[in-house]
């Protein structure tokens, strides 16, 4: 083969190997969206929850009641039809793929606090047909309910189990109503979603203000002085199923 | 043409109305569905698709088996098919409507559905489902009902339908293909991230689609004047056992690939079906069900004398109907949600309703065929005569 042809079939093959998948895999484009004044902003939020301060506390619900009280989240008795936003489970559940049986007396049974990981490369808004999830710029996967066909097509594809569809109204189990959100409809699926509407408005996540021993710290990952950045350089974290790919931005402090 | 569905015989009326009536009872649920949602279905948190996503699954299987048919006849210009071909068609016509119907009332916002539409996503798998299933209908309609019109006129299908015919064959393998990519490729999905999800699809669609057909064929010989040539329903019949064949092999590499490779996340899922995990056996009996059906179905159709006994066929064809049915149109649904991606199993039943509307729908499903093949066939006793 010539020299030329064998570039061009290089320069064709890097094409087909670089344009197929990168159209498949392309990232979603956030829509366009500029933060009112006094809005909080960031390149990409995270969080990072120190979660050896949450077993100094275990019987501390704090970020969870805050979280589900001002979002409207409905508290439904049967477990199959359930709708969390973030909630605790153990650690086995969590991290199903790193048993260690060495380890078993440090983490075993111990709880862990879930939520949406707001993945950097998220499975459920490269699934949504109709873009009802979709990925801002600052990096929070959002939910528009008022697009949503609730087709649950985002609930098979997120490998976390974040997601919540209502069954059926959630209204009549809303215990005390915050009029500040907007409920849901029956037929429409929710999550976490950072707080978005606090952050416009200054306000840091209310389970991050709602927890008094300071487990949570949100901020910005892309901002080398924030004191997430800080605190992931200098403590051991693990994500949740990070061999997936997805790039959770959530993060557990356990050294 | 139209006009010879509206005559028939006492059984014929007789049959339509009792699918009517299921369709009656299918409607009503639905509408109660409607009022109260989806929790009416025996769906949850953790196994978020159910009984309608993989009837839908099933059937875009059997609608995509029609090319079994067509393709010999145009292709490999296989004569004793020219007869069939249209009666593969107008399954393929009633599959894909089930389809889209089982999709219709799988979604949690049922007039929303044009959101789809409205905002076309590329990124999502379900558009290009939405796109090759309804240009596969389109596709069908036209084929088939050319194709016909032409016999009823007594002549040839006409010229300007070849070229759909020839889209309509790669077409059909997309509708598998595009379905099975809804489900390989999805993270911490194991039983689905496969790679030969679509082979695997199109193996087991190519199988029971002309069964079921080769049945349908049957019985409208029975109680028509219709007569299907030997050599087409051996053909047919070779057909459906090569692809039964694939089908099994393809599962033993799924099984291979799980075991040998020890992973758990892998095993699990075919644990569970087959064998129970954490003391959850509720599908154990169906799917081993389901594979000694198919395996014993695989021996009748290997066996040249048994397959060429029409009693042991037709035996064949329906234990492999069963057990198409039953791995596809519910096993690999939960496998894929159980276990959760906790590590746990929360068990999935289908409803009361759930089945209600299920039956509704493939009772019209049957309606379209029957009325379909019925005007087939008269067009053909008509021609005949
Ligand atoms: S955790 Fe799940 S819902 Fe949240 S962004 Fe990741 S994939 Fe999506
Ligand atoms: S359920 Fe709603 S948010 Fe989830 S994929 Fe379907 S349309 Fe998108």
């Amino acid at each position: 083969m010539k020299r030329r042809d064998l570039l061009k079939l290089a320069g064709l093959s890097a094409v087909v190997a670089g344009g197929v998948p990168g159209f498949l895999n392309k990232e979603v484009k956030a829509r366009e969206y500029t933060p009112p004044p006094g809005a909080l902003t960031a390149k990409r939020w995270g969080m990072a929850i120190d979660i050896r301060k949450c077993w100094e506390h275990p019987e501390c619900r704090d970020c969870i009641k805050a979280c589900h009280h001002i979002h409207n989240v409905p508290e439904i008795p049967e477990k199959k039809k359930e709708i969390k936003w973030i909630w605790k489970d153990e650690f086995e559940h969590a991290f199903p793929d790193q048993p260690n049986e060495f380890n078993d007396v440090l983490l075993q049974g111990k709880p862990f606090l879930l939520l949406c990981n707001h993945c950097e490369h998220p499975p459920c808004v490269r699934v949504c047909p109709t873009e009802a999830t979709f990925k801002r710029e600052d990096g929070i996967v959002m939910m528009d309910y008022h697009r949503c066909i609730g087709c649950r097509f985002c609930m098979a594809a997120c490998p976390f189990g974040a997601r919540s569809f209502n069954w059926v109204d959630p209204r009549p189990y809303i215990r005390e109503f915050n009029p500040e959100f907007p409920t849901r409809m029956k037929g429409v699926v929710e999550k976490c979603l950072f707080c978005y509407e606090r952050l416009e408005k200054g306000q840091i996540p209310a389970c991050v203000e709602a927890c008094k021993h300071k487990a949570l710290i949100f901020g910005d990952l892309e901002d080398e002085n924030s004191e997430i950045s800080r605190v992931l350089r200098s403590r051991f974290s693990i994500r949740r199923k990070a061999e997936l790919g997805t790039g959770p931005s959530v993060f557990y402090l356990i050294g | 043409m139209f006009e010879k569905a509206l005559v028939g015989s006492r059984k014929y009326w007789l049959w339509v109305f009792f699918l009517l009536v299921l369709i009656g009872i299918g409607f009503l649920a639905f509408l109660a569905q409607l009022e109260y949602g989806l929790g009416i279905t025996g769906m949850s948190r953790d196994v978020s698709w159910g009984f309608y996503v993989a009837q839908f699954t099933f059937l875009v299987g059997v609608a995509a088996s029609g090319v079994m048919v067509v393709l010999p006849y145009y292709l490999h210009n296989h004569k004793v098919f020219g007869p069939v071909t249209v009666f593969g068609e107008f399954l393929a016509i009633a599959a894909v409507i089930m389809c889209l119907l089982f999709i219709i009332v799988d979604i949690g916002q049922t007039h929303r559905l044009f959101n789809v539409l409205l905002h076309p996503t590329p990124h999502s798998m379900l558009f290009y489902d939405m796109i090759v299933l309804n240009g596969y209908l389109a596709l069908n309609l036209i084929c088939g009902w050319a194709a016909l019109h032409g016999e009823y006129k007594g002549t040839k299908y006409p010229k300007w339908v070849v070229p759909f015919i020839y889209i309509s064959i790669p077409w059909a393998f997309s509708i598998h293909t595009v379905t099975a990519f809804l489900y390989a490729g999805l993270p911490g999905r194991h039983f689905w991230l496969t790679a030969i999800m679509a082979p695997r699809f199109l193996a087991s669609a190519f199988c029971s689609g002309p069964a079921f057909l080769l049945i349908a064929l049957l019985i409208a010989q029975k109680v028509s004047r219709l007569r299907i040539e030997p050599k087409a329903i051996d053909t047919l019949s070779k057909i459906i056992t090569y692809a039964l064949l694939a089908n099994i092999f393809f599962f033993g590499c799924e099984l291979f690939t799980a075991f040998y490779s020890q992973i758990p996340g892998h095993m699990y899922p075919v644990m569970y079906l087959f064998k129970g995990l954490h003391g959850h056996t509720e599908w154990v009996i169906f799917m081993w069900t389901a594979w000694i059906f198919m395996a014993l179905a695989a021996l009748l159709l290997v066996i040249p004398h048994t397959r060429r006994n029409l009693n042991t066929l037709v035996l064949a064809c329906v234990l492999l109907f069963i057990g198409a049915w039953i791995d596809k149109g519910i096993g690999l649904l939960t496998g894929g949600f159980t276990p959760t991606p906790f590590e746990t199993i929360t068990p999935y039943r289908p409803t009361v309703p759930e089945l209600l509307i299920s039956l509704g729908i493939w009772a019209t499903g049957f309606l379209i065929m029957t009325v379909l093949f019925k005007i087939a066939v008269a067009v053909k006793e008509a021609r005949a005569a």
